[in-house]
């Protein structure tokens, strides 16, 4: 085997008590697709972040061709040849794509960048590896693929012999999925070796060569891809067995939730939808699947009451109701926003008065006092019965782990104020990617809460990018593509072929 | 009336009082600028341009040449906005508040430094200042001091760094992304400690030209505003050079205006009705371009290393 | 550098945060001090005597700290919601002017009203003035975008132009020979003295009640938590049910009236009339006041008591050292920044990779 092109040795990185990395040792050979498989919290970010010298190790060397790499200096890893496609977007959307692709390329100081150069070695790339973009288009305009394939032109014209992607699936359709998959099989024939950070199994058996699997910090196992099953990879991914959420038995009820033709304008994709109806039945899950970006935002924000609709109507309960999100909290509606720190909590507040952040004039307080007993009662049954660690109802919520933050809303949004467990049913659940960033456990306990929920009956909306999510989950899906819906199906009428398609924007698909 | 505004805007007078009322503001505008392009706001202005009044002056006075002056008031806006930087960039401080302290910092440092060196002066000291450039022969220039046309030439030039140099797009990708930034090697907190600095030394040759050429000599209360005015055009020209020069004549010409107005229609309105016009106009004209101002996407956010 | 949570800030630290910036800023004013060549130790002592050293010291402390609770008050409540209102100082005005329109101009309202009752109006004036001057710059943030910085500084300008304007009109005082001041406030409206043959008056009673009172409702109400939960996330406080938009309005009336009733009772305890150096930037002193507090609407008035001190103290040491008077405006400025960086270390671990 001839010498690797990056070597990591004894990788350890804690953050104050948690140890992020914890002694990972792992080579990359040449012309390899390496796996980076593990959890989310496992340690995959910190890793690459490390590796591209976002960060610095606490111990541990890195060699990259054989000569050590200087930590913490990103420039120093692009200058060895390593590039980095980052799962969130690194592009600045009011400059174009060449603005974009040549950043850092030129030494600072020359008075004058030479574009031309840039242009014509940006269109070079482009082509040969088969990724069409517009040189001159704002990356505004592009979708969530396009800025994929401009990060990925951003490395390799800068000669990167080592491509980092991570996540990169997360925001695709099944069929952009393939298509990235045959990009990189490309690229490795041209000689580039690939580590490739995903929580997908089945992705991960199809794509790598070798897969290393991370488990809260630690490197638990490396083995090649060929001859390996799904099971093994998702013991040794996890480490403990993980009950699968059951779906108890439940029954369609009456329509709680109906939109009719609303079309919502705004400046972005994302913030538009155009001629949306939808009814959504007591005792159902109804998911929305589609690419980032589609009009999600603007169908969450209608039905957290954030948002109004600029034509059309929708009623909750048979009542229509306006954009304001009190009114939606009292006719019954639980949110689940998706965005846990910028939305979901008050960072710097208590978990007591986040407890009762959308309750907090009615029944907390009573002539514009705050009945802070009782509100701080609430907050400790429901952090028991919701299982909220790490935290006093006195510490600032920011503090809490992701987990323990979701598991603090789920329950806010379930328990309604009731000052019994159970006593509260909500006649709606809007859930937008609830499980975002979360563990095996979280992920399985909030899938159970809203299987539960569903099951005592309420109506669900299910707003998803991950489709195995999808499929595990709901009785209907719907596919949202530019803003517009393709109608809800019973899920076992769809392929994942067809909705990859309808996620692509085909309509014939559907 | 009519006829009084025709001869006032047929008057070359005019058009020189509108030169050297903007000069200030063009320096301090293009200050802002290069402070707001990489992602900080930066209310230190109306005390960083007294601080360099004072310290551009003072070096004059102390028998230095007047083009040293500049230099001096350059470097101590340079230092606070260091200063400001430090507090801003990598310790994450509210821009706001921090910028606050630094024009409190700078203009107790300046009062307190001009009495220290003049404790018991009734008038204030003079210079000889900047000379009208007579020599030029065209009508509106030459009744102007050599720092109005280098304000000039800054405009052009900073144009031409933003946006044809790849140091310009490094400044602006830190205002937009400055993840992206990282991402390419490049050091956010350089760049926008770095970008601080130099807008800073601009806002500091703004307040010089105060003492150097405007006036000959340093007194309390001379900046009166023109920072916060400043900070305001920015809003007005969208964080664009060109439109900032825009703005800034735009604004003098009013100015000049109503300064022309108060003297020639004295009576019908008290001066000092005449005197909030600056001020008004400057509110209207962020009430009306804040709706569809397109921020640099990044300012007012702190960026942390590795967090996105 | 980077900055590293710590969690939950323990009450020692949030304590030794203010304790550990007024150090360093008195070491840091040291060097200024020497720089003037005065000596360091004299010219301190010479500050704490002329500002807590006396019974006199502190009447005039107190009477200087009654304005500044106010402007601190003003600041500290706007900043919780993070409305930025730096226009404390034209609203300070505003209220002056409010003040002596009602209370002052024909010899009060012109409607024959007990003083009582004229004092009620009087102040009721005063705060609506003020808080009307604030909720105009709020209103275009929330309605048109606009940052409330730059057009609450703009208006301390537009506003001091028009007290000036005033002065010179239908308000001048026409027993002031041509000196800009305006007419006197009637007799009975002025507030009585605390202290005997000091300038103590009632309306240090009246800050330290709206320090209490607005302690309370920070802590205690439904409104105090919108406020709280709009400075800590105007997105997600609106996404949990709070009415944002009303709740800065509020907030800009609340922080306008306080910074208005300020002028009033400066007004009615203090000067009997309005002039244009009625305020040597007591506006601007608030949002310091308010930093040092933490916002902490009681360790406003405990702040506000320490920063008279240190002006009244610098005036006094002035006329007897060779150090301008300037010094305390320094010290001040230092505190503002000083006190910034030991909050953020309360908050963070500082590490240098």
């Amino acid at each position: 085997m001839s010498e690797p092109v990056l070597r990591l040795s004894g990788i350890t990185r804690r953050f104050g008590a948690l140890v992020a990395n914890d002694g990972i040792t792992l080579d990359l050979a040449a012309g390899e697709v390496l796996a980076l498989l593990g959890e989310n919290g496992a340690g995959k970010s910190t890793l690459v972040s490390i590796l591209f010298g976002h960060y610095v190790a606490d111990a541990g060397t890195i060699e990259a061709f054989g000569r050590p790499l200087p930590p913490g200096d990103p420039a120093a890893a692009l200058a060895a040849g390593i590039g980095m496609v980052h799962q969130h977007s690194t592009l600045a959307d009011n400059l174009t794509v060449l603005d974009n692709v040549m950043l850092g390329t030129e030494p600072l100081w020359r008075p004058l960048s030479r574009r031309r150069e840039g242009r014509a070695r940006l269109v070079a790339t482009a082509e040969r590896f088969g990724l069409a973009v517009d040189p001159d288009a704002r990356v505004a305009r592009l979708s969530v693929g396009e800025r994929q394939r401009v990060e990925i032109l951003k490395a390799l014209t800068r000669d990167a012999r080592v491509l980092i992607l991570d996540e990169p699936t997360a925001v695709l359709t099944p069929q952009e999925s393939e298509a990235l998959f045959t990009t990189l099989r490309g690229m490795v024939a041209e000689g580039l070796s690939v580590i490739f950070i995903s929580h997908k199994l089945d992705e991960v058996l199809r794509v790598s060569d070798r897969i290393a699997v991370l488990r809260t910090g630690r490197l638990v196992a490396a083995m090649p891809s060929r001859g390996t099953s799904k099971a093994a990879l998702a013991e040794a991914m996890v480490g403990r067995a993980v009950a699968p959420p059951v779906a108890k038995p439940h029954a369609r009820g009456d329509v709680v939730c109906v939109l009719d033709r609303v079309a919502m304008r705004g400046e972005r994709v994302g913030e538009r939808l155009d001629g949306v109806s939808l009814a959504l039945h007591a005792g159902e899950i109804t998911a929305i699947a589609g690419v980032a970006g589609n009009g999600q935002a603007a169908l969450v924000d209608l039905l957290c009451g954030m948002r109004a609709a600029d034509a059309g109507s929708v009623t909750l309960g048979g009542a229509a109701l306006p954009a304001d999100p009190r009114g939606w909290i009292d006719a019954g509606a639980a949110r689940i926003p998706d965005d846990r720190r910028e939305v979901g909590t008050l960072g710097d507040l208590p978990v007591w008065e986040n407890a009762i952040a959308e309750r907090y004039r009615r029944p907390f307080a009573s002539g514009g006092i705050v009945r802070r007993r009782s509100a701080r009662a609430y907050a400790r049954r429901l952090v028991d019965r919701y299982d909220v660690r790490g935290a006093g109802i006195d510490t600032p919520v920011r503090t809490l782990s992701g987990g323990n933050m979701q598991k603090l809303i789920v329950g806010r949004a379930l328990s309604g104020g009731a000052s019994k467990p159970d006593a509260y049913l909500p006649t709606l659940i809007v859930a937008s990617q609830p499980t975002w960033g979360l563990d095996a456990g979280a992920v399985a306990w909030v899938h159970q809460q809203l299987l539960d929920a569903c099951a005592r009956g309420s109506a669900v909306l299910l707003v998803s990018e991950d489709l195995d999510e999808i499929f595990a989950l709901a009785d209907r899906i719907a596919v949202i593509h530019g803003g517009r819906l393709v109608p809800p199906r019973p899920a076992k009428q769809w392929t994942l072929a067809e909705i990859g398609l309808a996620m692509a924007g085909v309509r014939d698909a559907a | 009336m009519l006829d009084a505004l025709a001869s006032m805007l047929a008057n070359a007078d005019f058009w020189s009082a509108v030169l050297r009322i903007a000069t200030p503001l063009v320096f301090g505008t293009v200050g802002v600028l290069l402070c707001e392009r990489v992602g900080v706001l930066n209310l230190g202005i109306e005390g960083i341009m007294v601080a360099g009044a004072f310290t551009g002056w003072l070096a004059v006075h102390a028998g230095a040449g007047l083009w040293t002056g500049v230099l001096v008031a350059a470097v101590t806006g340079a230092l606070f906005g260091l200063l400001h930087g430090i507090l801003t960039v990598p310790l994450a401080l509210s821009q706001h508040v921090s910028g606050l302290g630094i024009t409190m910092f700078a203009t107790a440092v300046a009062y307190y430094a001009y009495r220290v060196s003049f404790p018991n002066v009734s008038t204030p000291p003079t210079i000889a200042t900047f000379a009208e450039m007579s020599w030029l022969g065209v009508p509106v220039l030459a009744a102007q001091t050599p720092m109005t046309l280098v304000a000039i030439a800054l405009v052009p030039l900073v144009a031409w760094v933003l946006y044809r140099t790849p140091l310009g797009l490094a400044l602006r990708m830190v205002g937009e992304n400055p993840a992206a930034a990282e991402g390419q090697g490049l050091s956010v907190y350089a760049l926008r400690i770095g970008s601080i600095a130099a807008g800073s030394a601009l806002m500091g040759v703004a307040g010089a030209f105060l003492t150097l050429s405007a006036f000959n000599s340093f007194f309390f209360n001379m900046v009166n505003g023109r920072g916060w005015i400043c900070v305001a055009l920015v809003v007005f020209a969208g964080w664009r050079p060109g439109k900032a020069l825009f703005g800034a004549l735009l604004f003098a010409f009013f100015d000049a205006m109503q300064l022309r107005l108060q003297q020639s229609d004295a009576g019908a309105l008290p001066y000092q009705a005449w005197l909030m016009l600056p001020y008004v106009l400057s509110i209207l004209a962020l009430v009306a371009v804040a709706r569809r101002a397109s921020y640099p996407q990044a300012l007012m956010r702190p960026y942390r290393k590795g967090e996105r | 550098m980077r900055l590293e949570a710590r969690g939950a800030v323990s009450p020692a630290m949030a304590l030794a945060a203010p304790v550990v910036a007024v150090a360093f800023t008195l070491a840091v004013a040291a060097l200024f001090v020497a720089w003037a060549g005065a000596p360091v130790g004299r010219t301190y002592a010479l500050i704490f005597e002329g500002g807590f050293g006396s019974r006199f010291a502190w009447s005039e402390t107190l009477t200087r700290a009654t304005p500044l609770i106010l402007t601190g008050l003003a600041a500290a409540i706007a900043f919780r919601a993070r409305l930025y209102n730096i226009g404390a100082e034209g609203q300070l005005y505003a209220g002056a002017l409010a003040a002596v329109a009602v209370g002052g101009l024909h010899g009060g309202t012109g409607f024959d009203l007990p003083p009582a009752l004229l004092l009620v109006a009087m102040f009721a004036a005063a705060a609506l003035a003020g808080g009307l001057l604030m909720a105009l710059p709020a209103f275009a943030k929330t309605r048109f975008g606009v940052d409330e910085v730059v057009t609450t500084l703009l208006l301390n300008f537009i506003v001091l132009l028009f007290v000036s304007m005033m002065l010179d009109g239908p308000m001048k005082d026409p027993a002031a020979m041509g000196w800009p001041q305006s007419v006197a406030l009637r007799e009975e409206l002025e507030l009585p003295k605390l202290v005997e043959r000091t300038r103590v008056h009632a309306g240090l009673l009246i800050a330290i009640g709206l320090a209490v009172l607005s302690w309370t409702a920070m802590r205690a109400t439904t409104f105090g938590f919108e406020v709280r939960a709009v400075g800590a996330n105007p997105r997600a406080a609106r996404f949990a049910g709070v009415p944002v938009a009303r709740t800065l309005l509020l907030v800009a009336l609340a922080s306008g009236a306080a910074a208005g009733l300020g002028g009033a009772i400066e007004v009615a305890g203090r000067t009997g009339y309005v002039t244009l150096d009625m305020s040597p930037g007591y506006g601007y002193t608030g949002i310091v006041i308010a930093m040092l507090a933490g916002l902490n609407p009681l360790g406003v008035v405990a702040a506000a008591v320490f920063v008279a001190g240190v002006l009244v103290g610098a005036d006094s040491m002035s006329r007897a050292a060779s150090v301008p008077t300037y010094i305390a405006d320094v010290i001040v400025a230092v505190a503002l920044i000083a006190m910034l960086v030991a909050a953020l270390a309360a908050r963070y671990r500082i590490r240098l990779r």
